[in-house]
């Protein structure tokens, strides 16, 4: 027989606090009835003896301290799962918000989900096909991995995710199929309207799970809303055998929910005011991708986040970097020029690319190209601001190539159409023709078989026009 | 009764109790968590948790052990993968398949393996602390050896067991020590982890654990017993350089820990580390690897005691007389769950709300390296290399300066080489050892006698280069006049031709140090050469025009690391293109 407590002894912010609780545990959830027959869900993030701290997912707004009744759920947090959750649209709470009713559960799960243990998991080797050459080539996306963009507010992240979804290739002789799960946290209602769209337009919908929290519903929900979508991701990979790819846009809005509640909750700040728990937390949730043993489906997660002012060194972009395998980093120079996606080619990466790339999966030739554009790449901007300061004529010779080959490689490489769909080979081979058009000597991180096979300068003008 | 009267993210607090003594192991709550006790004061007891608090009760109670955060120290360590408290994690996944429950007790090591064990004593003998009394084969390659316990009196062996399979608890020894008490000895021991395990005395630290890596071995090496950070932003390739190390470097045993980072990457070690074949050994690295894996979601307290789980079971295996390299991937990740846990304690914070403690916890565990004459009277040492995650690549902040103070070898690692794609991406400008001079004998007298005046050229040629590219970058090459361009030129074929490792190559992966001597002397010769044509007159473009440059930068790949004499060919090719040039001039 659950006790309900009437009255609360402290309202803070999101926080409320009651005295004289008992047999309560930690990270519990309770729900709060308001007199005027409203409901509120809060859950339990400090105990001093009988005195509890409970966060309200939807706000205190309305609370007094007398007009609420408390009562205690005797767990966590938890999402009621079934495979009808495809197709469906939830709050960042995981309350169905599309009119369809609530789910018949099948099971239901902590959405804070527990720690893979390492020796369970298996080293993700599969690519992902996106179809845009600067990801396949140079930071292949393989099943299994996190890997976000970094963006800055204004540039075409929403497109390129959207593209990705579109376009995205896995092999279909594993798995049953694929499928899209949705997190929008804090994101405007016309962004959750473009996806929703997007994915309607290319008829996937009925493929995607969606988690809406936009950018004027409560933060508490907010810091739920990754937690929500990545346990129905797990949930279809591991238990369905689904191979599921998580978009989560856009991280900064969590973070800054995050910060808003840890601030009301009187905690010591650590770097910019965000709380020092900041790594372990994101943590908890990018580490939630993978795949592990005696399941065939995976997550894959691209998490979306517009870095503060463009600067990668905020602690948001810069803790995610450190947990994430790698980053696609989107450029505002590249964009204004009309080149999408604009992504920034030296420090974008992926970390996992090297083990599935190559031979029996793409194309024996990738890893070499890969490092020698990225190595020509960097030359280029040697060679462009020693061209700013002494003038493009003085160049040497070389330098006046590489200032060329830069100026095709964002022309014909980077640069793509919405709707261009890229195989790995056409990828591939566009990336030896702009090699090709530099001296061979120039080529030091090819060997010699793989410049027979494709270096060709004559090649090189019939995919540059 | 003890009862939580508080929880607070991993912090439990007890009120009002006397039992507990400071950085004692405790069990928690009615699942037996494990704990630590870390501040006491007369009202409030704090614990902190190694397990995720959710569900935890107050009033639940809190059981006290009377000992300290232990390591259990036995064979079946090697090859083992465990969390950051000593949990091994294969044993969890077959319990609670792949997600980690909570409340999982198990025995570190398998209590039902047996080992073929050698006693190594007799009866009469007298036992001394650190003295080794029985041995037992652990992996092909590693023999384990039992010593008595610093913390137990030496005493007169009475009972020995015959030679034969025992598991870890089985009692093989009985001594009788000076008080008249007997006590029975097995093949494990305890130790506590925040505890330096004692030797006879340090040892002057004057031989290079070799790596194969020619940035780190020619240009920045690092000692047996030394400490080397790895700093580095995301993306430049810490992880990398630390595999290349376990991978490759002449130490006996490996102690991987990966605090705090991505659980694929341990995935990753776990599969690469049980195919690759250690040449010298033909077995496996698994066999002589002990992986500490508590990643970056498993609970945060855990995370800060994985460092000194890690770095005793080095200095237990330190003990038995063999040399141990730690990689610790990341210490910053360790910094920030000191951090974190003094947070939540509400301590008053430091720079950049680090405690203020920081610098002395990072030189205890820094201190704990060394070359030491063990008290089995055998010599054996612990190198610990650290990487480091400076926040933004910042490498002022304050994890990579107080490192800085605690280690004698310091590989930056760069963006823009990374960018570049240049690995390892050491910046060896920023960059330094100051184990240089202690080891240049051992250089000298080992592979050539001329091995450190000619580390010494080629480190200058890429300060001048250095000094160089300032104009460079403003004028551009055309304008230096000859011999600087070929400088230049020089310079670009020890960055790309002998600093640049390709760790996929099969050859170019390890180096050995007479090949990487070789190298050198050819890249001198070229650039010797070369400058008496330039001073001749012959213009840089003529000379480039041979394609021995093109030649040399590639020699890394094209001369297997088992024919040094090939060596001899580069050097007659320069000759007689050089000499032709001249004939030509």
């Amino acid at each position: 027989m659950a006790i309900k407590y009437v009255g609360l002894s402290e309202i803070n912010g999101p926080l409320v606090v009651l005295d004289k609780v008992k047999n309560i545990g930690f990270d519990e959830i309770a729900k709060i009835k308001l007199d005027n027959g409203g409901e509120r869900l809060a859950r339990v993030v400090q105990i001093d003896g009988e005195r509890a701290v409970l966060q309200v997912f939807e706000g205190t707004k309305g609370l007094s301290l007398t007009n609420t009744e408390v009562k205690f759920e005797g767990k966590p947090m938890e999402l009621p799962l079934s495979t009808e959750i495809l197709g469906r649209i939830f709050n960042g709470a995981g309350k169905p918000i599309d009119g369809l009713g609530d789910i018949y559960a099948d099971k239901s799960a902590d959405i804070n989900g527990k720690p893979l243990n390492p020796v369970s998991r298996v080293y993700p080797r599969n690519y992902i096909n996106t179809g845009i050459s600067s990801i396949d080539a140079l930071t292949t996306l393989i099943r299994g991995q996190k890997l976000p963009i970094f963006s800055g507010s204004g540039l075409s992240h929403n497109k390129l995710a959207v593209q990705i979804v579109r376009q995205a290739k896995i092999a279909e002789e594993s798995g049953q199929g694929f499928a899209i799960v949705f997190g929008a946290m804090g994101v405007k209602n016309d962004v959750a309207d473009y996806f929703k769209r997007s994915f309607e337009e290319t008829g996937v919908l009925q493929k995607v799970v969606m988690f809406l929290n936009l950018s004027n519903d409560p933060i508490i929900e907010r810091t739920l809303t990754p937690r929500c979508a990545l346990t129905a991701a797990e949930y279809l990979a591991f238990e369905h055998n689904m191979h599921i790819l998580v978009i989560l846009t856009d991280m900064t809005s969590y973070a800054e929910a995050l910060r808003e509640f840890s601030s009301s909750k009187g905690e010591i700040p650590g770097r910019k005011g965000y709380p020092g728990y900041l790594y372990s937390d994101l943590a908890s949730l990018y580490e939630r991708a993978g795949v592990i043993e005696g399941a065939s489906g995976s997550v894959t997660q691209i998490p979306i986040l517009t870095m503060p002012n463009d600067d990668i060194t905020h602690p948001i972009p810069d803790l995610t970097g450190y947990i994430t395998e790698g980053q696609i980093v989107l450029d505002r120079n590249l964009d204004a020029t009309g080149i999408y996606p604009p992504v920034s080619v030296l420090p974008s990466l992926s970390r996992l690319m090297k083990d599935g790339i190559g031979e029996g999966y793409t194309r024996e030739d990738h890893s070499a190209v890969s490092n020698q554009l990225f190595a020509s790449y960097a030359r280029v901007q040697d060679a462009r601001a020693l061209a700013s300061v002494i003038g493009e004529e003085e160049l040497a010779p070389n330098d006046k190539a590489f200032i060329k080959f830069g100026v095709l490689f964002e022309k014909y490489f980077l640069k793509q159409d919405f709707t261009d769909n890229r195989s790995i080979e056409e990828t591939l081979d566009l990336g030896w023709a702009l090699l090709s058009t530099l001296p061979i000597t120039e080529l030091d991180r090819v060997d010699e078989e793989h410049l027979k096979k494709y270096y060709d300068p004559s090649k090189a003008h019939d995919y540059i026009k | 009764m003890n009862k939580i009267y508080s929880i607070n993210g991993p912090v439990v607090k007890v009120k009002d109790t006397k039992d507990f003594s400071m950085l004692e192991m405790v069990y928690v709550g009615n699942k037996k968590f494990i704990g630590e006790v870390i501040g006491i004061t007369d009202e409030l007891t704090t614990i902190q948790v190694y397990e995720s608090t959710s569900g935890l009760m107050p009033g639940e109670p809190v059981y006290s052990t009377g000992d300290p955060m232990s390591a259990l120290l036995g064979p079946g360590i090697i090859s083992n993968i465990f969390d950051g408290i000593e949990r091994p994690l294969q044993k969890l996944a077959e319990i609670s398949g792949a997600y980690i429950d909570d409340g999982t007790n198990v025995s570190s090591l398998d209590v039902d393996r047996k080992f073929d064990v050698t006693i190594l004593t007799n009866v009469g003998d007298i036992l001394k602390a650190g003295e080794i009394f029985a041995s037992c084969p652990e992996t092909p390659i590693i023999v384990h050896k039992s010593m008595l316990s610093p913390f137990i009196k030496s005493g007169e062996v009475i009972w020995v067991a015959e030679n034969g399979k025992y598991t870890i608890n089985d009692t093989i020894i009985k001594i009788k020590n000076e008080d008249g008490e007997i006590i029975e000895l097995t093949l494990a021991q305890k130790w506590p982890i925040r505890t330096p395990r004692p030797c006879v005395e340090r040892l002057p630290i004057n031989r290079p654990l070799i790596t194969g890596q020619r940035i780190i071995d020619t240009i920045l090496p690092i000692a047996k017993g030394g400490t080397a950070a790895i700093p580095g932003g995301f993306g430049t390739g810490k992880t990398m350089t630390q595999h290349q190390l376990a991978k490759w470097c002449d130490a006996d045993i490996i102690v991987y820990i990966g605090c705090g980072e991505r659980g694929n990457e341990m995935t990753q070690v776990l599969e690469e580390f049980s195919e690759l074949i250690d040449p010298k050994t033909n077995r496996p690295l698994t066999d002589r690897t002990v992986l500490i894996a508590n990643t970056s979601n498993m609970p945060v307290a855990a995370r800060e005691a994985s460092i000194y789980t890690g770095i005793t079971l080095a200095e237990y295996y330190r003990d038995m007389g063999y040399h141990i390299a730690i990689m610790a991937d990341s210490t910053s990740r360790w910094a920030e769950a000191l951090r974190e846990i003094s947070g939540r304690l509400e301590e008053m914070p430091a720079e950049e709300g680090f405690p203020a403690y920081l610098p002395s916890r990072l030189s205890e565990f820094y201190e704990r390296a060394g070359y030491v004459k063990t008290l089995s009277e055998k010599e054996g040492s612990v190198t610990i290399i650290g990487a480091v995650s400076p926040q933004g690549a910042d490498f002022s902040e304050p994890v990579t300066q107080n490192t800085k103070r605690f280690v004698r070898c310091f590989w930056a690692l760069d963006k823009s080489l990374a960018y570049a794609r240049h690995y390892p991406a050491i910046n060896w400008n920023d960059s330094y050892s100051e184990y240089v001079d202690d080891l240049s004998d051992f250089y000298n007298e080992n592979v050539n006698k001329d091995f450190m005046s000619v580390r010494q050229e080629i480190s200058n040629i890429l300060v001048q280069e250095n000094t160089l590219m300032e104009i460079v970058k403003l004028m551009g090459t055309d304008v230096l006049p000859d011999d600087q361009k070929l400088l230049i030129e020089v310079a670009r074929i020890i960055r790309v031709g002998f600093l640049q490792q390709n760790a996929y190559h099969k050859d170019d992966t390890y180096v050995p140090l007479e090949k990487q001597y070789l190298m050198m002397i050819v890249i001198l010769k070229l650039y010797e050469k070369s400058k008496e044509l330039v001073s001749l007159g012959v213009t840089m473009d003529t000379i480039l025009e041979t394609d021995v440059f093109d030649k040399v930068v590639k020699m890394k790949y094209d001369i297997p690391n088992d024919k040094p004499e090939l060596f001899e060919e580069y050097i007659t090719t320069i000759n007689e293109a050089f000499e032709k040039l001249k004939a030509n001039n």
